[in-house]
């Protein structure tokens, strides 16, 4: 083995990485937002199943992978208006709402994709870089796209009006109803946004980053997301690493499956790989026990009407 | 209780819709099917009973009471791992995590029944240590996720799915690929008998009608515990805390109610009821496989919402899961049973709300003291 190979190695071992990541930085990003104005939406699992397979089935039917990418958007935010309408205008629990999402999606995706399990997936448009051998363009697109849209949010949250209004809805409803900000309203639009961007993460995963439907394809995914966005402190940048870093450990037992790799193969133990997929679950409940410990260190916090529903002119929030 | 019944008939319609939607030409035509599978015919019941008085067999074979003893059968472990969400939520503790803790007590009470005892034991010590050791895997996994969120606070949303997902994989590790599957069978085998629960089709040579029938005595052991839980809940002290703490946790803080000991404590009590229904599951099905049904968790949320967090009412609402389950088994398109509870928790948890929101309005509009509105359901 020379140290050439060990370098490819490594490079698409990251790459592989970054494209795993992305679906779960796009869903994060989404519930951030829609936390920052208040909401806990738990659905994302179920909007992601959504997006994934309705995605796959029109990019199936019709051949347009842009297309499939944006009618799995639209599942994610009609799911999410569901949710926005039990929770804040009907002010139902959103735990219990956003949980019977998930339910719900899982369901639906597994009656309405059935035709689609299985089924032959998009031929990626293989690209020859200098570092990188046979990668699919559309991978590298939707890294980029992930990699853009982190600062972008992190710039609209923090530097901008509309930004600020959000986190004044989700810190303190009604001094931002006083302000004349329509609470109900901003609380609307980023849930639905979560639910586009879950039903992005979703499309994009049954697409592009691993291409094909079975049911249940998020596997947990939406779970991790919600946890993420804790750790990340409601914060789009910390949101950008740490999903690469849990890309990384969803593809790590399939990379040391790889006999090329030494002395850390699992080539020879399949045994070992089961073991190994429970790391990002593990590395879930790990990470909160650390971000825990920094959150009360720093006096970070969830905004502060986070899973309360808003009725004006009630005292508190 | 009208919120339940009202979000199961809209949650059916809705359903409906979806069906129509995935191609199935007369939803009603499927629904009549799943309540025929699940619960059985009128007709079929009646000869049942002719049978059973006259002590002949049934005419139609398993059909008289077959639906019914494959729903009871069903009914047990969505019963217990609903009570186990039922203690955890009247506390405000959202243990999503049953379905991992049912999972890891089916694997204690195999790695008991399979491995540790040997294949002689009597039958009621056999099971008893089965049982003990589903409840204390069960116990110990919920007493995680209850640790964390009381000495760390760490959202038990999450850790209790996280841990969903790695029982999940422990028990594929051992059952599927690991020490425990023989051969490509993906299985432990077949239980020693000691080891199952007697099914009633054991009294088939006294009365000839229970023949076939797989009905077990884990439906009564989900009664008692539900009776228990309601006298603990109702009638005692602790009980009394849980619902002030999950009230209103600062009043129960400044009682001296010890915020942390009972969160752990209910996560741990809570996770030892669905280790329960995993001993249950496993002594019901006589062996551990890769197939071990996912979800239960997800339906005790369900069933312990609808009953609004009543143990008593849990009993009846699993029964009618139970036959949800049974009927769509094997009804195309998969998935149906999922999609309904899905449906059925919305429009509980809208029009629930919705009556709540009726009420509370009254009260500021014509602006009297608060008199007993009283509870709409």
């Amino acid at each position: 083995m020379t140290s050439g190979n060990l370098f490819d190695l490594g490079v698409t071992i990251l790459f592989g990485a970054l494209v795993s990541g992305t679906p779960l930085l796009f869903a994060t990003l989404g519930e951030i937002f829609a936390e920052r104005s208040g909401v806990m939406n738990l659905g994302i699992e179920g909007m992601m199943l959504m997006g994934a397979m309705g995605g796959f089935a029109t990019w199936f039917r019709t051949g347009d992978l842009l297309l499939g990418i944006l009618v799995g958007m639209l599942l994610g935010g009609l799911m999410a208006l569901l949710h926005a309408f039990i929770t804040i205008t009907l002010r139902a629990d959103q735990v219990v709402s956003g949980l019977a999402l998930t339910i719900l999606g899982t369901g639906l995706s597994s009656i309405l994709g059935q035709p689609y399990v299985g089924q032959r997936v998009p031929a990626p448009t293989t690209l020859t870089l200098p570092i990188l051998e046979h990668v699919a363009a559309e991978q590298i697109i939707i890294v980029l796209i992930g990699l853009v849209f982190s600062p972008l949010a992190w710039y609209y949250l923090n530097r901008t009006r509309p930004g600020l209004n959000l986190r004044s809805v989700g810190e303190h409803p009604s001094a931002a109803d006083s302000l004349g900000i329509n609470v109900i309203r901003t609380r609307y639009l980023y849930v639905v946004f979560g639910g586009l961007m879950s039903g992005l993460a979703g499309a994009s995963m049954s697409l592009i980053t691993d291409p094909g439907w079975v049911d249940g394809k998020a596997s947990g995914l939406g779970w991790i997301a919600v946890g993420l966005v804790i750790f990340a402190s409601w914060d789009p940048l910390r949101g950008l690493w740490v999903s690469y870093f849990f890309g990384l450990l969803r593809r790590l037992p399939l990379d040391l499956q790889n006999p090329a790799l030494p002395l850390v193969s699992t080539a020879n133990n399949p045994s070992v790989g089961r073991i190994m997929d429970m790391l990002p679950y593990l590395a879930t409940i790990f990470i909160l026990i650390l971000g825990s410990r920094e959150a009360f260190r720093k006096r970070l916090g969830a905004p502060a009407a986070l899973g309360t529903p808003y009725i004006r002119g009630q005292r508190g929030l | 209780m009208v919120s339940s019944v009202l979000g199961v008939i809209l949650a059916l319609i809705a359903g409906g819709f979806v069906l129509k939607a995935a191609g199935v030409t007369n939803p009603i035509a499927t629904y009549q099917e799943i309540f025929k599978q699940g619960f059985g015919t009128f007709a079929d019941w009646r000869a049942g009973f002719t049978a059973l008085f006259t002590g002949t067999d049934c005419p139609k074979g398993l059909l008289c009471f077959g639906p019914l003893s494959d729903t009871l059968v069903k009914a047990s472990p969505i019963l217990l791992t609903s009570l186990a969400c039922i203690l955890a939520f009247r506390m405000k503790q959202w243990n999503i995590g049953a379905d991992g803790q049912m999972f890891m007590g089916a694997w204690a009470a195999t790695a008991i029944a399979v491995f540790i005892l040997p294949k002689t034991t009597p039958a009621v010590l056999m099971l008893g240590m089965m049982g003990t050791a589903g409840i204390l895997a069960g116990l110990i996994y919920g007493a995680i996720p209850g640790f964390l969120k009381a000495w760390f606070n760490i959202n038990e949303i999450i850790t209790t799915l996280m841990l969903n997902y790695v029982a999940y994989k422990w028990l594929e590790f051992f059952v599927v690929v690991g020490p425990w599957s023989i051969g490509d069978f993906e299985s432990t085998g077949r239980f020693p008998p000691s080891a199952t629960w007697p099914r009633l089709t054991q009294f088939a040579d006294k009365i000839p009608v229970l023949s076939g029938l797989t009905a077990n005595p884990g439906i009564l052991l989900g009664i008692v515990a539900a009776i228990v839980l309601a006298w603990i809940l109702y009638r005692s002290r602790w009980g009394y805390e849980i619902r002030v703490i999950g009230n209103n946790p600062k009043a129960a803080r400044y009682a001296g109610i010890n915020l942390k000991r009972n969160i752990l404590l209910v996560m741990a009590l809570s996770g030892a009821l669905a280790g329960l229904a995993g001993m249950n599951e496993v002594a019901a099905l006589r062996e551990l496989n890769g197939r071990f049904q996912r979800g239960y968790g997800f339906t005790g949320v369900i069933i312990a919402w609808l009953s609004r967090l009543n143990p008593i009412a849990a009993i009846f609402v699993s029964f009618l899961f139970g036959g949800l389950l049974v009927g769509t088994q094997l009804i195309q398109p998969q998935g149906i049973s999922s999609m309904l509870q899905g449906v059925i928790l919305f429009v509980v948890v809208g029009t629930e709300m919705l009556f709540r929101y009726r009420v509370y309005i009254e009260k500021i509009v014509e602006d009297v003291p608060v008199r007993e509105i009283g509870d709409v359901s």
